[in-house]
């Protein structure tokens, strides 16, 4: 292990303006490759990507001609139950999931995360996916990758990719969660 | 948490994550696929000592929809009529290779004992122990009337205690189980709790439990409660007469239809709860039972709910 254990450190890698960019720029990457927005469902992974889904749902339904209700796109897909760690970590109060009233069935999903890390909250959010319907396409856009997948996961919309150590902690804070937007990397290089 | 024994044993803490993963747990009973993969691989023993429906049902339909494998264990046609001990049964089920067990016994302090000893070292859920505490009843109570209270305010009810509702809990309560786990966990999350009955069919010492003590169901009813739990009278545990008549009970301590129009011309909001088995026409009219105030369906449904989060509080990590 690391032997000369400097003081934690903590940097900003993504400040709010840069997290308003980089979802601007997913928003018109997630339409390009829908071809517009049609069937279009953005679901946020609980507790962090249901903001971000709604973030650029807004942005999505803003470029969008006509009137669309950026409400209507998105929705809250809770993977607590489909971990496969429930054994080991401690007891997670799962949060609810809502789909938009269109369902998912036949429909392009983009499933929206803060961090792409071991890949393993993806896998329980595909399960569960599987279980509430069967969208035509599925596709990942995240705020973050750290890189380190432990499955053979990746994401098609990534807002920065971030090389990272495994003894660091990356920290997305937003906010309608913690009153603050920005992305922190915490911990000894 | 390790065990489920007794809701006296609950923090505030507890009961509420337990109400608030129940909540989701009933919202995934709704979906077309109603089952959950968290409990996968592992096996949950419904080791049943007395006689048992809707709990028995409950917890092995709340383990399959958490995809636990279940084995039903009832102590008639078994090894116990010839004269096996609890601890060997126990042990023959930890060998067949349990994760969890529920037990339902006779024996008040039957659960707790399994628990203390060393005979299995697996969680604990106590299904009923003789007059000593049913605390899965009490909590699919609680949630039931927590559910309910938030429904027709129109709020939400994750995080929420019971704080100053009124219950009166009414009937036999020297024999019940149910009344004895939720007086604990009413105190617990606020609510304000009064006990109806006879004389005979209260335990010695029940003054010095936290709650209001009546022998007047009508002055309770017309001071205005919440929620009415009104139990079922238990003549398989009554060796001794507590009551002159099965009528005489009826027209003093029974929900009977005069007491339901008095609700209903009150204007009163008070919900009819009762944990079945009913004894329509002894303790609750059939009026009562069918009335929009009776939760007595919504409580089966809750009842499932809640043993889905408590077999998943014990079998996942430690909470806290």
């Amino acid at each position: 292990m690391n032997e000369n254990s400097a003081p934690d450190v903590s940097r900003t890698v993504l400040t709010g303006d840069d997290i308003d960019r980089v979802l601007t720029r997913v928003a018109f990457e997630i339409i390009e490759a829908n071809k517009g927005t049609d069937d279009l469902v953005l679901l946020g992974i609980p507790s962090r990507g249901f903001p971000l889904a709604q973030r650029l749902a807004q942005r999505i339904a803003a470029s969008a001609p006509g009137n669309l209700d950026p409400a209507a796109l998105v929705g809250q897909l809770d993977i607590t139950m489909y971990r496969d760690d429930l054994r080991h970590s401690t007891t997670r109060t799962p949060s609810p999931t809502r789909l938009p009233a269109g369902g998912i069935d036949g429909k392009v999903v983009v499933l929206v995360d803060d961090v792409l890390y071991s890949g393993r909250t993806i896998r329980a959010a595909l399960d569960a996916l599987a279980d509430w319907g069967r969208p035509r396409i599925v596709r990942l856009a995240v705020l973050v990758d750290r890189g380190h997948r432990e499955l053979p996961i990746r994401a098609d919309h990534v807002g920065k990719n971030l090389p990272t150590a495994k003894s660091e902690k990356v920290r997305v804070h937003l906010a309608e969660i913690d009153g603050t937007n920005e992305v922190i990397i915490e911990g000894a290089a | 948490m390790k065990h489920l024994l007794s809701t006296a044993d609950l923090t505030r803490e507890e009961a509420i994550s337990i109400l608030d993963i129940a909540e989701e747990m009933r919202e995934s009973g709704t979906r077309a696929i109603k089952k959950l993969p968290a409990l996968r691989g592992r096996t949950v023993v419904n080791l049943f000592f007395e006689d048992s429906t809707r709990t028995r049902i409950s917890f092995e339909a709340a383990a399959k929809r958490l995809s636990a494998d279940v084995i039903n264990f009832s102590a008639k046609g078994s090894s116990v009529s010839k004269g096996e001990s609890l601890k060997d049964t126990a042990q023959t089920l930890l060998a067949i290779g349990a994760d969890a067990v529920v037990i339902r016994h006779p024996d008040s302090g039957a659960p707790a004992r399994l628990a203390a000893t060393d005979w299995i070292g697996l969680p604990i859920v106590n299904a009923g122990d003789g007059t000593h505490e049913h605390p899965t009843q009490a909590l699919l109570d609680a949630f039931t009337l927590r559910r309910q209270v938030a429904l027709r305010n129109g709020t939400n009810p994750a995080g929420q205690g019971l704080d100053g509702l009124k219950v009166a809990i009414v009937g036999d309560i020297l024999h019940s189980r149910v009344a004895r786990s939720n007086l604990w966990l009413l105190n617990t999350l606020g609510a304000e709790v009064t006990m109806v009955a006879p004389p005979t069919l209260l335990p010695v010492g029940a003054h010095s439990w936290p709650c209001t003590i009546s022998y007047d169901l009508d002055a309770v009813i017309a001071s205005g409660v919440d929620a009415l739990m009104m139990l079922r009278v238990q003549g398989e545990r009554m060796n001794a007469a507590y009551f002159p008549n099965p009528r005489e009970y009826s027209r003093y301590w029974g929900l009977d239809d005069a007491r339901l129009g008095q609700l209903d011309s009150s204007g009163a909001e008070t919900l009819i709860m009762h944990p079945g088995p009913m004894n329509r026409g002894l303790e609750i009219s059939s009026a009562a039972a069918d009335s929009p105030r009776s939760t007595v369906l919504d409580q089966v449904t809750n009842g499932v709910a809640v043993r889905m989060a408590s077999l998943y509080m014990l079998l996942s990590g430690d909470l806290i």
